[in-house]
């Protein structure tokens, strides 16, 4: 990096890019509108932690589709299929490793995560990577076989699940020091909802440093918007998809072994059912946009949380009329992403 | 001559394709006499209902081009509105009118909101959020218990003429007997037959024929004058009134309205299934996708457990055959049709018919 | 070492079922600044898209620097040393200034000396540094863009209608800019409908209609010859400034 930047001597009054806010503003608000609602404060709170640690790992899953989405214009329908496999793929190492689950130490109960995540990353990337070669790069820029590829594909996932793990559910439970609550005056907080939420954090953290620190994340910021012109600056952007691709997949299997653990059972389906989420999340954030994505992800997360408690039965219906809401404010999303 | 008018000019094309067609409708026709037993009685009405069902379906993803998974919503309404109809009012035709004239202004209501709504976006946000719309349907349908009988979905009574214990005649006619099953049955039959030539007049008018324009190039389509979201919503509004109305004969026919008959996503993903491996965009892959799926879904996995109890020795190859993975086959048989059969079986055996 | 830096031959480029190029024959001499002239839809645009490979030619032959590349993928294009500066000027309007520039340098970071050179004639892209290039004006998106090009050192430039829509002010400094680049013996292949800019900036110039050369020689020639002028690009040359 170049020691000092040119700007350093220019004029003081620079006007700096002003941050949108009022998104931002509308998890708060939310949240707080919230509270008279519920009426008890330690409700809220357990309340507010649980949507905050499902709207993590909702972000988590939905970031990667997304940016995909930003970035070549593909729709990948069976998205959910990662999230299941990884979450099954995950129970390869925790079954075996019941013991070590089970053990009343943190290190031996990481260690064993540790090790599943690893492997359901790397078994999601690399089914990512197949995904793409071969159902979705014939039908780049054919959307309706897009869509129609794309839940085949998850259909078939979805099935060999069950081909290989057999039709039932499989229970995982949690490891023992992510167990039980912590009380914060009234209020119970579970301890694996604020694991969640730090691992949430830290993978934003992670993709907000890429994505504005790194060679790579410019050009995908670049190329989300032009592909074209990225293409024209000397890059292969096919590349750089593939690998947009393999990633969103791999954070799809971290979410889904987070989400397997959050309901402490694992079935076939459990990708296909968080899709609809997912994709009112995406919609809400604005195709293509990590903190968009990240913002709507929290949002309704919240929603289904505290509708789920006021009102169970209109809670899915309370995130449509949520989605319908903010796309009348803003058709695009609440972060759209430039486009030429 | 008359032919031509009937199937609006649409003909099979293929000698293949037309000797199927007549082997479906003529055992459909003839099943209560020719197929004794409840269940293959069940089947011939399910291959009818499904047949209108995909066919409406046909006319939104093959003709224009709109991929929408609200389609089981409409067939859910169809079927809620007359079995809730039926169970509060009572067993009487006016019940059955009045249920389905809730149901189609329902469903025309949906269509159209829903239409204007997402219309105007691209072809990813409508799937997605038909989609969202429908799994909120779904969830309603099963959290209203007291009104929609929740998961359970509600069984009613049927007008008299429609009841199984009604006679029409004493005497058995070729060993079956005339009664309000029979009645149904053809009411169903007929119902289809109409409803499906009624599509193929659409497809085969001038409206059709812009709809194809804008599923080919919409932009050409508007370029030319034509106000495609004004036609696409109205594709939309057949479509799912249609839908709706095949809702209605089946439960007419099961005398029951469930979440999982109607609403469930697997449906959805049948409706796919059949209208890809069918024939996108030529309504007759409905009929025979329809026939050979719901017959393959009742007797196949018959054979696929065959398969699987002879391999039990290897656990792998046992599971893929099991009967349960019977959605896997069909599967990766969509995923090859979408690649290499985009036109279906419809469209293979059109295709064979060239030198 | 060949004398053209580019040259088309026989080119065709069909678009969907349009035929917009039918049998171009360019070449861009080494060293000097072509323009190329026309008027709306003459295939300009597509020619310069069609030589960086966004579009491919369906006949024909394109050779750069003596390689051919013709089927060549456009990353390839570019890596070889041509630098594109779209109609549309391309920049990307979430990134920073800086951060436009720096994935224009292929090299890693853009050199100081040479970013010192541009804010010469571009001050504005170093008071605007840190900011996101959406916010810039026009005129200020182009010169970002033109600098894009470059902030390293290419062997062909090629630039699509840079004036359109920019205050005299603003045209003023591109004439600057392309004057030093012409000193630097760049090549420049410049696709323009204001005569006047170019007049004096050209070296060769090609004039385009219905997707065919229908002129080419030396751009003094032209200049000098008012009925020439009037024939080949009728009455849309003097009513830019």
């Amino acid at each position: 990096m170049t020691t000092t930047t040119p700007a350093a001597t220019a004029d003081a009054e620079l006007p700096r890019l002003r941050l949108d806010t009022p998104p931002l503003l509308v998890l708060p608000i939310l949240a707080l509108l919230a509270l008279p609602l519920v009426g008890s404060f330690p409700t809220w709170v357990t309340l507010t932690i649980a949507g905050l640690a499902m709207g993590m790992m909702i972000f988590i899953m939905a970031s990667g589709l997304t940016l995909v989405f930003g970035l070549m214009d593909v729709l990948n329908f069976g998205h959910g299929a990662f999230v299941s496999v990884g979450a099954f793929t995950a129970t390869l190492v925790l079954l075996p490793m019941q013991g070590w689950m089970q053990a009343d130490s943190v290190l031996m109960n990481l260690t064993a995560l540790g090790l599943a995540i690893a492997l359901a990353m790397l078994v999601t990337g690399a089914l990512g990577w197949a995904f793409e070669r071969i159902v979705v790069m014939p039908v780049y820029g054919q959307h309706l076989k897009q869509i129609l590829i794309t839940m085949g594909g998850m259909i078939v996932a979805e099935q060999m699940i069950h081909v290989v793990w057999g039709p039932d559910q499989i229970p995982l439970p949690l490891p023992t020091s992510f167990r039980g609550v912590i009380l914060v005056g009234d209020a119970a907080i579970e301890k694996y909802r604020l694991i969640a939420v730090a691992v949430g954090l830290i993978v934003f953290a992670a993709m907000f440093l890429v994505l504005n620190r790194t060679k790579v994340g410019l050009l995908i910021r670049a190329g989300v918007e032009n592909g074209e012109m990225v293409e024209a600056l000397g890059y292969r952007i096919r590349r750089l998809f593939v690998g947009v691709f393999v990633a969103g997949s791999a954070l799809a299997g971290l979410g889904g072994v987070l989400w397997g653990l959050y309901k402490e059972t694992l079935t076939a389906a459990m990708g296909g059912d968080i899709m609809v989420l997912v994709f009112i999340v995406i919609i809400i954030g604005g195709l293509g946009s990590v903190g968009g994505c990240f913002i709507g992800a929290l949002l309704v997360a919240l929603v289904a949380n505290y509708t789920g408690f006021l009102a169970p039965k209109i809670a899915l219906v309370s995130n449509i009329l949520l989605m319908v809401a903010i796309l009348l404010w803003r058709p695009q999303g609440l972060y759209p992403v430039a486009k030429r | 001559m008359m032919l031509h008018r009937l199937l609006s000019g649409d003909f099979p094309r293929s000698r293949f394709l037309a000797l199927a067609l007549l082997a479906i409708v003529a055992a459909l026709a003839l099943a209560p006499f020719l197929f004794p037993g409840a269940r293959a009685l069940n089947v011939a009405a399910t291959i009818c209902v499904f047949v209108v069902l995909v066919a409406s379906y046909d006319l939104l993803l093959g003709y224009t081009g709109i991929v929408s998974f609200a389609h089981t919503m409409f067939y859910g309404i169809g079927a809620y509105g007359i079995g809730l109809t039926l169970h509060s009012v009572g067993p009487t035709w006016g019940a059955v009118f009045m249920g389905l004239t809730i149901a189609v202004m329902l469903s025309l209501a949906l269509a159209l909101v829903i239409g204007l709504f997402s219309l105007r976006v691209k072809a990813i946000f409508y799937a997605m959020i038909t989609l969202a719309v429908a799994s909120a349907f779904a969830v309603l349908a099963s959290q209203l218990s007291d009104f929609t009988g929740g998961e359970d979905g509600r069984t009613f009574g049927v007008p008299e003429l429609l009841r199984p214990g009604f006679r029409l005649i004493e005497t058995e006619i070729f060993g079956t007997a005339i009664n309000g099953k029979l009645i149904t049955y053809y009411l169903v039959f007929f119902s289809a037959l109409a409803l499906f030539l009624l599509l193929l007049r659409v497809v085969n008018s001038p409206f059709g024929r812009v709809l194809q324009a804008i599923r080919e190039n919409d932009f050409r389509a508007e370029a030319l004058g034509y106000r495609t979201v004004a036609y696409r919503t109205l594709a939309n509004c057949l479509s799912a009134v249609v839908a709706t109305l095949a809702g209605a004969l089946m439960a007419l026919w099961l005398r029951y309205a469930g979440p999982q008959t109607t609403l469930a996503f697997t449906i959805m993903m049948d409706i796919l299934l059949i209208v890809v491996i069918g024939g996108m965009g030529t309504l007759y892959g409905a009929v025979v996708g329809a026939a050979l799926f719901i017959l393959a879904q009742n007797y196949l996995q018959a054979l696929m457990k065959q398969g699987s109890d002879a391999l039990a020795a290897v656990p792998l190859l046992a599971n893929l055959l099991h009967p349960d993975r019977w959605l896997l086959w069909l599967g990766v048989l969509f995923v090859l049709s979408v690649y290499f059969f985009p036109t279906g079986i419809v469209g293979k055996l059109r295709g064979a018919k060239k030198p | 070492m060949s004398e053209q830096m580019l040259s088309l031959t026989g080119v065709h480029t069909h678009i969907g079922q349009y035929h917009i190029l039918q049998g171009v024959d360019l070449k861009v001499p080494r060293g000097e600044l072509t323009v190329l002239l026309g008027r709306n839809g003459a295939g300009k645009t597509t020619t310069l898209r069609t030589t960086m490979g966004l579009w491919h030619a369906s006949r024909g032959a394109l050779l750069f620097d003596g390689n051919d590349i013709t089927q060549a993928a456009t990353p390839d294009i570019s890596c070889a040393g041509i630098a594109y500066v779209p109609e549309n000027m391309g920049i990307f309007s979430d990134l920073t200034v800086r951060e436009n520039l720096l994935l224009a340098a292929r090299a890693g970071e853009p050199d100081t000396a040479r970013l010192e050179w541009i804010f010469g004639f571009f001050p504005a892209l170093k008071k605007f540094w840190n900011q996101a290039a959406g916010t810039l004006s026009g005129g200020q998106k182009q010169m970002l863009a033109i600098a894009r090009a470059i902030v390293e050192p290419r062997k062909l430039l090629l630039v699509d209608e840079p004036t359109k829509g920019l205050a005299p002010a603003i045209i003023q400094s591109l004439i600057t800019a392309f004057r030093e680049l012409k000193a630097m013996e760049t090549t420049i292949l410049l696709v323009e409908q204001n005569f006047s800019f170019v007049k004096s900036l050209g070296d060769t110039v090609a004039v385009m209609d219905d997707g065919r050369i229908v002129h080419s020689g030396r751009m003094d020639e032209l200049a000098e010859d008012r009925d020439l002028q009037q024939k080949l690009l009728g009455l849309s040359l003097d009513t830019h400034q």
